[in-house]
């Protein structure tokens, strides 16, 4: 399994911490309404909303650093819009768990 | 070069913020979090580069650049790789960045700028479909409409009412803003205050003319138009 990180934020802010922060805050602000969102349009069986949801987190994914899950993200994300099959959905569920996880102490 | 960025995500402006505030020759006058906002602020300002999300919700960025005349240079950000052949029919595209976007590549992109040029009077790409159709802002929403469902469009103070058969929309706009926006073989003022679709006339009488159940007032210098686009027997 990866691990979140830091890497790419570090790499754009080139030592800008108020950068780091702000953009670290925004992710912990949006990252619990997102999840809300696409579990609630999964629940409603709507894939495009879900997908919508997907696409909007699979960002946040590759911001930390997590190149195999955003490609897992990309393929359930695609699986969603065709409506043909959610084998993805476990494993996407377990990278927001984790990405959550590694936010919440920063 | 001024340029505004469109995302509706907050990371992805905050990044590509950024990225412009450490680029010398760019300079960022605004951020937007969906397209209509943008379109709205284009409508009185000008600028040099507009860095667009291709994925927004209700309205895409490709839908975006369809309602632009003049487009400025545009550089697509997107999460989605699948996009890039259709990116590129559109000739103000300058580049197509995949997010999570990295410095290099973002100073790459800058740099075709200053090498790129839109051509003068070269419309932007335009479907089939876009020459039927207009989309108006109601309600912070844009709103389809095409020509061949509209009746009549009547000007009311500030704001113009488009009648279609089944709806009535209030639009911030003027007559004379529509009038340029409409096919002209299809529509005719009649009054200063009314357009008509000149398919959807049930009779004329004198100064009138019935389309459904409205009585379209014709003003004396317009009846002579209107009756020279009738084919009358």
């Amino acid at each position: 399994m990866e691990i979140p990180n830091l890497d790419y934020i570090k790499q754009l802010s080139e030592g800008d911490t108020s950068f780091e922060e702000k953009l670290i805050e925004v992710l912990k602000k949006e990252l619990p309404l997102e999840i809300d969102s696409f579990q609630r349009n999964y629940r409603e069986k709507n894939f495009i909303k879900t997908a919508e949801s997907v696409h909007k987190l699979k960002h946040k994914i590759s911001i930390l650093g997590l190149s195999k899950a955003y490609e897992n993200a990309s393929l359930f994300e695609d699986e969603l819009r065709k409506s043909n099959g959610i084998s993805r959905y476990e494993s996407f569920v377990k990278t927001i768990e984790v990405i959550s996880n590694f936010l919440d102490p920063l | 070069m001024n340029c505004i960025i469109i995302d509706d995500d907050a990371a992805a402006r905050l990044i590509v913020s950024k990225l412009c505030n450490n680029h010398p020759k760019l300079n960022l006058v605004e951020e937007f979090e969906n397209a209509i906002e943008a379109i709205k602020y284009l409508n009185g300002q000008e600028v040099d580069v507009i860095f667009l999300d291709i994925h927004m919700p209700t309205f895409s960025g490709f839908d975006f650049i369809k309602t632009l005349k003049n487009p400025p240079k545009i550089i697509l950000t997107t999460s989605d790789k699948n996009f890039a052949l259709e990116a590129f029919e559109y000739p103000s595209v300058v580049d197509y960045l995949v997010k999570p976007i990295v410095q290099e590549r973002f100073e790459k992109a800058v740099s075709k700028l200053s090498g790129f040029t839109v051509k003068d009077n070269e419309e932007p790409v335009v479907t089939e479909d876009s020459t039927k159709e207009l989309y108006v802002n109601v309600d912070r929403r844009l709103v389809k409409i095409n020509f061949s469902e509209i009746n009549v469009i009547e000007a009311k103070g500030d704001y113009i009412r488009i009648k279609t058969d089944g709806k009535s929309h209030i639009v911030h706009s003027t007559l004379k803003k529509i009038e340029d926006k409409l096919p002209q073989e299809l529509f005719l003022k009649v009054h200063r205050s009314y357009i008509i679709n000149l398919s959807k006339i049930i009779d004329i009488e004198d100064n009138s003319v019935l389309i459904k159940q409205d009585i379209i007032p014709v003003s004396r210098s317009n009846r002579g138009e209107l009756m020279k686009r009738l084919n009358l027997l």
